[in-house]
């Protein structure tokens, strides 16, 4: 394997072999992120039991659900930059899956904004339905396009898609699509067992202890079945077992340490989880970026799908600057909105906990 | 139709109504971020402390609503260049991905957290940094704009690259960000993004002017300052739009020669041209009725009363001469009236803005009713000009997708038609429903009178028993 590795490696030049994982660190960034506020949608009608549990919910990822998409905006930029012909052929190619995930975005982000302009039960009830399922569907969908990634797709000789929907409908990238629908669920709700208070954090920490053995479960056959197919079928890629064998550890960890109320422990563990299916499927990949189910020589690779030197290298300077830079400020909003967020009093006559005197003009709070 | 039709439609679609939220939020954020400065430094004196308040907390509601729609229809867009211009992706990815990738990474990160920071934070950081916050998201809406613009000046007058083989390749990252093109854009978008929003306060406050008139009350003084700073702001951005504008003519009559022509649908190649104001009739040379201003295109164009400004034919014949055989013409109706759309806009809002300073300096604002009822009004006419003038630019462009270097019946994915009319018909549709739910939004809490200002909850201004101060959303 490792000789194959080398060769593999020798053949792409650094700043490739750099960018693919730049680009498998976004989408990792991305899926633990907004993973979690996925789970929240997902969890919303199950663990809300009236509206006031389900605006305490969605003011969990409140001020962090929209930066937490960018990652995905940067990631397809990213592709875009690095990659033309990886992002060409991936979004021509799963244009329904895609346009379905669009979809869901668009709902599930404007609900956020506009479930509470107005006070008629419908109205919210409609919303919830939006983030519901536009939580759902990409959380689904997601997994179905990086299984189809590594499992192969009809790529003809232009480096065009040639198949139609119904390719991506197979068993392997179900299995896929369901196993980020359940990690990312299960995710969620360690995130609010981590979030909130009282009764809907009890319900929260039931919910993570019922879906951690399924989600267990699921990325054990997924991954189970991607290194099966890397070592029987794919003679290229590779899969150092670590990678999956942690990932699956951190996913069975994840009942036992919410039993032992490590809850901070139990998120890190969903994160490694996550991170460790993503880091699988790039590690297989490379240094493919699409595999072409008609012929190897179709497959798009880091090489004739990266978009040159000069460019390359323009963005490496970039990321290099920013991305600490980003991670340094997205990291400091987070540890400003640490606190959980408390469902109020049921009394009408209660006020916000708010630090000291905020209704003196001299603070300066303008709400 | 086919494919190329298609994602055409669904383009200039998708596009012009995502452009209809972006320039509120470039403009509103800035409003905002004066509003609560203006706030924050009468912190002391308790009635200015109060006016300056209640206006920021009055416009940061539409501005909310707005922000959510520009950033979900935005992911639309960033996807659309690999769904349906697949090939356009491989050939410019490496010059034009660049940017795209920039501004998620400089600007898209610094409004969205900075936003849930300014929205979500008021009780958790100091009124210092919540005051930044704001400045921030400002400021990290004008880079959005500034890279995307660069990747659109790149399609207008493409720089920095070399061909390679099938695609273009960039050598210059420093050119393709000073494009000459890109300069006068920004500047032109931002400076209309502005007038767009102080449009839409000048109406606003109008109405809510209006309507304590027509009670017999004294003006709402939240509206009042609202109204003096929207036109103070507005017609300072409409002189700078008309000057970056004009500067944009001129490099477009070196640079695109032919979008010149067909803007003003002038066949033959004159000094001394006149602009025409409309036409009824026939664009192509025997109109029914014409206005026209003598030489002022030559003006335009060229900066000289007798300048020469080249016509289609000409133009037409060069291109052939140097690109090949093919049709050169952009759609003149569409640019031709596409354009007359934009300036005239523009100047009908220059006198409305001008003419309410006047109001404004004789202290009779708030008791001109016709003013105030233009003002209500007017406030489509913003909309209307920042669509055209897409509208014009992009069209103008046809039929090349990057100018000189790809045309657009090249840069089409191969997608099924049948794919791209779903995703058509559900764009449309989807978008057309959340065009009747923002506006539905925008004209209830436009409704609110300045004082309806809970200290606590923003969001759910109704008093009930189930009132959650401590929920945001």
């Amino acid at each position: 394997m490792l000789i194959s590795v080398a060769s593999a490696t020798a053949a792409y030049s650094g700043l490739e072999i750099f960018w693919f994982i730049v680009i498998a660190i976004l989408w990792s960034m991305y899926f633990v992120l907004e993973g979690f506020d996925f789970g929240v949608g997902m969890l919303l009608p199950i663990l809300g039991r009236d509206d006031l549990d389900r605006r305490v919910l969605i003011n969990t990822i409140g001020p962090v659900w929209d930066g937490n998409e960018v990652w995905l905006i940067t990631a397809g930029g990213a592709t875009f930059a690095a990659f033309p012909n990886w992002y060409a052929t991936l979004f021509s190619g799963f244009y329904l899956p895609l346009f379905l995930i669009l979809v869901a975005l668009i709902f599930r982000g404007v609900a956020f904004e506009f479930r509470a302009k107005r006070a008629f039960p419908a109205w919210q009830a409609a919303w919830d339905k939006a983030i519901f399922w536009g939580s759902l569907i990409p959380s689904l969908l997601w997994g179905v396009a990086f299984a189809n990634m590594l499992r192969g797709v009809p790529i003809g000789a232009n480096e065009s898609y040639l198949g139609s929907f119904f390719n991506l409908l197979n068993p392997y990238a179900l299995v896929g699509g369901i196993t980020t629908l359940l990690l990312f669920a299960l995710h969620g709700a360690v995130f609010l067992s981590l979030k909130t208070t009282d009764e809907l954090h009890e319900r929260a920490s039931r919910a993570a202890k019922v879906l951690a053995p399924l989600a267990t479960m699921a990325l054990l056959a997924f991954l189970a079945w991607t290194y099966v197919n890397a070592h029987h079928i794919h003679d290229t890629g590779l899969v150092p077992p670590f990678v999956p064998v942690l990932a699956i550890a951190a996913i069975a960890a994840v009942g036992w340490l919410l039993r032992e109320k490590m809850e901070g422990w139990a998120f890190v563990a969903t994160a490694m989880a996550i991170v460790g299916m993503v880091a699988t499927i790039f590690l297989n990949l490379f240094p493919r970026v699409m595999v072409s189910s008609i012929s190897k020589s179709y497959d798009l690779t880091i090489g004739n799908a990266a978009s040159g030197p000069y460019t390359l290298r323009v963005m490496t300077i970039v990321a290099l600057i920013f991305t600490p830079l980003v991670l340094l400020y997205q990291g400091w909003s987070y540890w400003v909105f640490r606190a959980r967020v408390r469902r109020p009093p049921e009394s009408g006559a209660t006020t916000a906990p708010s630090s000291g005197n905020s209704n003196s003009p001299v603070e300066g709070s303008i709400h | 139709m086919n494919t190329l039709d298609l994602s055409r439609w669904q383009f200039g679609i998708t596009t012009v109504f995502h452009f209809i939220f972006v320039p509120l939020t470039i403009g509103l954020a800035l409003l905002l971020a004066i509003m609560q400065t203006t706030a924050y430094k009468n912190r002391r004196d308790p009635v200015k402390y109060d006016k300056w308040s209640r206006m920021a907390i009055f416009w940061r509601r539409l501005f909310l609503i707005n922000f959510a729609i520009g950033v979900v229809t935005g992911i639309v867009e960033e996807f659309q260049f690999g769904m349906n211009w697949a090939d356009y992706s491989r050939y410019v990815g490496s010059v034009f991905g660049a940017p795209l990738a920039i501004e998620a990474l400089l600007a898209f990160f610094l409004e969205s957290t900075f936003l849930g920071i300014w929205i979500f934070g008021k009780d958790r950081v100091s009124a210092r940094i919540h005051l930044a916050s704001i400045w921030i998201v400002s400021a990290g809406t004008m880079l959005s704009a500034l890279f995307i613009l660069a990747a659109n000046a790149w399609m207008q007058h493409p720089v920095g690259y070399k061909v390679e083989g099938n695609r273009a390749v960039m050598t210059n990252f420093w050119a393709v960000m000073t494009n000459s093109t890109l300069i006068g854009s920004f500047l032109h978008v931002i400076s209309a993004a502005i007038i767009t929003t102080t449009m839409l306060v000048l109406g606003v406050s109008a109405w809510h002017l209006l309507r304590s008139q027509k009670a017999g009350d004294k003006p709402h003084p939240v509206f009042v300052t609202s109204a003096e700073l929207a036109m103070i702001i507005g017609s300072m951005a409409i002189v700078a739009t008309m000057f970056f504008g004009d500067n944009q003519a001129r490099i477009m009559e070196q640079q695109q020669p032919m979008k010149m022509a067909a803007a003003e649908a002038i066949y033959n190649t004159q000094s001394g041209a006149s602009f025409s104001l409309l036409t009824i009739g026939d664009l192509s040379g025997n109109p029914i009725f014409q206005i026209r201003l003598p030489h002022m295109l030559s003006v335009l164009a060229d900066n000289n009363w007798n300048g020469s400004v080249q016509g289609i034919n000409q133009i037409q014949a060069a291109e052939v001469a140097k690109y090949g055989p093919g049709n050169y013409e952009p759609d003149l109706w569409v640019t031709y009236w596409s354009f007359r759309i934009m300036v005239g806009c523009g100047i009908v809002m220059f006198a409305l803005m001008a003419f309410g300073l006047w109001l404004m300096r004789r202290r009779r604002l708030a008791r001109c009713t016709w003013f105030l009822r233009l003002s209500v009004f007017a406030v489509i006419l913003p909309f209307l000009a920042n669509s055209a003038g897409w509208v014009f630019t992009e069209m103008g462009r046809q039929p090349w997708i990057v100018f000189g270097l790809l045309k657009t019946s090249k840069a089409v994915s191969h997608v099924g038609t049948g794919y791209v009319v779903v995703t058509l018909v559900g764009f449309t549709a989807i978008y057309s429903l959340l065009a009747i739910i923002d506006f539905g939004l925008m004209a209830k809490f436009a409704r609110f009178d300045g004082d309806d200002v809970d200290e606590h909850d923003h969001h759910e201004p109704e008093p009930g028993a189930d009132r959650v101060p401590a929920l945001v959303y």
